[in-house]
């Protein structure tokens, strides 16, 4: 039961995204999307954080989100940047979905 | 009326809340009113001045091209947190360039960013009169 964890809040700000990267199990996806976006960007005191959330888990960003910012081209080796379209096919592929807001 | 030191602390991301906008806006109105403004961006107040911001995509105003305005306003101090851009994996070149014309140097252009420590960032904050946290 593979399960989509969507990351809305800078993991600089808030706890969310280290609490996600410590409840999410292997095999499961986590989508960054929103303030999340910036946790994507290589070479930061938190990209070592996903890369090995990596080891075992799909990671991908929402890209539209990444170029807001100015961080298009920024993110790490190994996350995968989808559109809108894929943010609907990783929900439609996953059996659920769980947000932390 | 007086002139006050007054500063602007940005800590938050653009577009993912309403803060970095709504601080910009109080930005432009203080400028009316001719006080001393100074501008900080700590933590991921650093996001609100990258480069090629490109917001077409998530259906909102890219407003970055407005703090390049900011000169025109003779808002020209923008101090940076040189940690909190170490921490997000940025360097100053992953900045805006942001300039303006000095009316005392023959309008000569000049760097508005001011690339600080916590250590001097603290020393400037001391000597503000009115701190306005967004």
């Amino acid at each position: 039961m593979a399960m989509l964890h969507i990351v809305n809040k800078s993991p600089f700000e808030r706890v969310a995204f280290d609490s996600c990267l410590a409840h999410a199990s292997a095999g499961d996806a986590i989508l960054m999307i929103e303030d999340a976006v910036v946790g994507a960007v290589a070479g930061s005191s938190f990209s070592g954080k996903v890369k090995a959330a990596m080891a075992d888990k799909s990671v991908y960003v929402l890209g539209p989100d990444l170029a807001a910012r100015g961080l298009e081209g920024k993110a790490m080796e190994g996350v995968t940047i989808v559109d809108y379209a894929g943010f609907v096919d990783l929900t439609a592929n996953n059996d659920t979905t769980q947000s932390w807001l | 009326m007086s002139t006050k030191n007054f500063l602007f602390v940005n800590r938050k991301a653009p577009y993912g809340t309403v803060y970095a906008l709504e601080s910009l806006e109080v930005v432009l109105i203080s400028a009316a009113f001719e006080q001393n403004v100074s501008l900080a961006f700590i933590d991921d107040g650093v996001y609100q001045i990258t480069k090629g911001q490109n917001s077409k995509g998530i259906g909102m105003k890219n407003f970055s091209p407005t703090y390049r305005a900011l000169g025109d306003y003779d808002i020209t101090k923008l101090y940076v947190s040189t940690e909190s851009l170490a921490e997000r994996g940025l360097t100053v070149d992953d900045l805006m360039e942001l300039t303006y014309e000095d009316a005392d140097d023959d309008y000569a252009e000049k760097p508005s960013i001011i690339l600080v420590n916590r250590e001097e960032m603290a020393a400037m904050m001391a000597e503000q009169e009115v701190i306005l946290s967004f």
